[in-house]
């Protein structure tokens, strides 16, 4: 079977974790990699696998005659708003593992269907490739007014870029939560945890529901989109049930009384789910699951376009 | 070197902020106009303001505040004659778009925290901050989880950040007499003229007032308390106990020291749902070293699962939970009732 080419740019931790996954692909040959740090371990890797490894940029890549069906953008949201335009001009299929957010947001396990002929799709946050399945499988089933998340990830797997951009993360996270997860109103947390050895990744998810909502349907809802996320994502799961509290009588505990424009009455139950998200090791260490589902995402996300430009050739 | 010409020792008031998680953050408007005026009145110079986990806090995790906090915020500036409004707020939950709101709300000094080993993710807000014209603090939370000159260095990346004041947090109140000083000490050596130091304790040893006197005499400038107690955990340092300690010292605080104690019983006590009390769970916290904020929520899913609070929190303290993961305390408890 014939495969679709791909180019990584950016050697660095993720690019080099991706080149791994891509490397099983059966869809994707990674054929290129660009990066700009000639002793960088990721190009040294990517030249022992046989990919044509280079530190010039992306100028050499895309003055070459033979050039990617895919990219695969893992540097920075500066260099991919840089890139993207370029990218576009070729017609190479783009997909960004920075928070530049130029496409459409895409979180394979809820609409990767619905941007394949996008020129460039972005992959949200880590937090969001693992929060909003869970949002919109609960959102599928029954109103979401209010969905919440916290992302805690290990502190060793949050890379500079996000320590400098932290607001842009939660705010990239709740624009998915609401606008791909299918919740009105959505709020992102996320912490940062040093402790020796690293925490695997941990997310939780509060969804505020009809206190009459079919809670077994939501359950198996949940459990459903659980396994899709981990056919492509292995250490994707659940620590606990579900759990389900019955709105807060009034007048004690914490009824749901929300600050800011969109304020939900009170009366609503709310489901809380647990996820852990360990990595596959590929490259990364295994708890840095924050990192690994970006990969895994990318590649996933990049599987579809692959299937789309091998139909377009075979037509051709 | 004393805080100003007129203090020695600066005093923040954290009653209706680390009080907030003590109050499960249903804080009036009343009750901020009250307590801001007595404190106010005896001559507290800063007091702080917002949800118990500062701007944006109000959420499943943390517990939703009764009045917005800008709310409250903008009642306890018009309420204060003299001292300066604070409010908390922490990167990955707050966002730059709150600071500005609080600032425009009259707020005049901001206070960013972080986990002791991540301050690099609250340079963007002590950008804004400074930028706004706020003065700035920092907060380096659970200090007693690391050594002295782990905090100096993460002390330095806030001030050259724009961090007028780097604050060891005692946020466990876990930190013993000499610890609290070499952490002080460590920031004050490092830190030089560049910034001034401060120390937040907690009582969860019974140690509040003591580690702050030894925190002044180690260099710190700025101290945080609370008005009887009022705050996290087994509560914070009583302003009332360290105003008077400290006249008895010569230490300077500016605070009349029998307004404060009258502000305390009069005032305060009645906003307070009950005394923060050195019970079992609070000592635990300080004995294990763990985030005082957990102690209402362990207490709430101790009850809701039939499972021991003390369980769920020395279960927190092995997994090295840091503050911010209230949810994981949910799954604490999960797991727990499932043995």
């Amino acid at each position: 079977m014939s495969k679709a080419t791909a180019a990584i740019v950016g050697s660095g931790n993720i690019g080099t974790d991706l080149m791994y996954k891509l490397l099983r692909s059966e869809s994707i040959e990674p054929r290129w990699m660009v990066g700009i740090d000639p002793g960088s371990p990721g190009l040294k890797r990517a030249a022992a696998e046989g990919l044509d490894a280079s530190a010039e940029g992306v100028d050499r890549l895309l003055s070459r005659r033979e050039r990617p069906d895919l990219v695969f953008e893992a540097t920075s949201a500066r260099v991919h708003r840089e890139n993207a335009p370029r990218y576009e001009a070729l017609g190479i299929r783009a997909v960004d593992l920075t928070p530049a957010a130029l496409g459409p947001a895409v979180v394979p396990a809820v609409n990767l269907g619905a941007h394949l002929d996008a020129p460039n799709v972005s992959l949200v946050t880590c937090g969001g490739q693992a929060t909003i399945p869970i949002v919109h499988a609960v959102s599928r089933v029954t109103e979401v007014a209010y969905a919440e998340i916290v992302a805690s990830v290990a502190s060793p797997s949050a890379g500079p870029g996000t320590r400098a951009n932290i607001d842009e993360f939660t705010i990239a996270t709740r624009h998915g939560i609401e606008r791909i997860g299918g919740a009105a109103r959505g709020k992102a947390i996320i912490i940062l945890n040093p402790a020796e050895p690293p925490m695997i990744m941990r997310d939780t998810v509060f969804c505020a529901i009809p206190a009459d909502a079919d809670r077994e349907a939501i359950t198996a809802s949940i459990k459903e989109v659980t396994a899709e996320v981990a056919s492509y994502v292995p250490g994707y799961r659940l620590r606990a049930a579900p759990q389900f509290d019955d709105p807060a009588p009034v007048g004690g505990g914490s009824p749901p009384q929300f600050d800011g424009p969109a304020p939900v009455g009170g009366g609503l139950a709310r489901v809380a789910v647990f996820l852990e998200v360990e990595g596959a090791g590929d490259y990364l260490p295994p708890y840095s699951g924050n990192l690994d589902i970006m990969t895994a995402a990318a590649t996933r996300v990049g599987e579809g376009f692959a299937r789309r430009v091998l139909a377009r050739r075979a037509t051709a | 070197m004393p805080y100003s010409a007129d203090l020695d020792v600066r005093v923040t008031d954290s009653s209706l902020r680390d009080g907030s998680h003590a109050k499960q953050h249903r804080f009036t408007v009343g009750d901020v106009r009250a307590v801001v005026g007595a404190l106010d009145a005896a001559g507290v110079p800063v007091i702080e303001v917002s949800h118990g986990d500062g701007l944006g806090g109000s959420s499943f995790n943390y517990g939703f505040s009764l009045t917005p906090e800008q709310e409250l915020i903008r009642a306890a500036v018009e309420t204060a004659e003299r001292a300066r409004i604070a409010f908390l707020m922490l990167p990955g939950l707050g966002v730059l778009d709150d600071i500005r709101e609080a600032a425009g709300n009259g707020a005049a000094v901001c206070r960013i925290a972080t986990h002791c080993t991540e301050a690099d993710i609250s340079v963007q807000h002590f950008g804004l901050a400074r930028d706004l014209g706020l003065e700035t603090v920092g907060f380096l939370m659970m200090a007693h989880s690391r050594p002295p000159e782990v905090l100096a260095k993460q002390a330095r990346i806030m001030a050259d950040a724009g961090c007028q004041c780097v604050y060891v947090v005692d946020s466990a109140g876990a930190l013993i007499l000499e610890q609290t000083g070499d952490r002080v000490a460590a920031l004050v050596a490092e830190l030089g003229s560049d910034a001034q130091v401060g120390f937040h304790g907690h009582e969860n040893l019974g140690l509040g007032v003591a580690n702050s006197v030894i925190a002044v005499r180690s260099g710190a400038v700025q101290i945080d308390g609370s008005t009887r107690r009022f705050g996290a955990g087994a509560g914070n340092t009583p302003v009332e106990a360290f105003a008077a300690v400290a006249e008895k010292l010569g230490i300077r605080t500016g605070i009349d020291v029998p307004k404060i104690i009258d502000a305390a019983e009069d005032v305060v006590r009645p906003v307070m749902d009950g005394e923060c009390l050195l019970d079992r769970l609070s000592l635990t916290m300080g004995y294990a070293g763990v985030y005082s904020s957990f102690l209402k929520h362990a207490d709430r899913q101790a009850a809701r699962y039939g499972v021991s609070g003390t369980e769920i929190l020395l279960e927190a303290g092995r997994r090295n939970l840091v503050g911010g993961q209230e949810d994981q305390l949910i799954e604490i408890a999960v797991a727990l009732a499932e043995k």
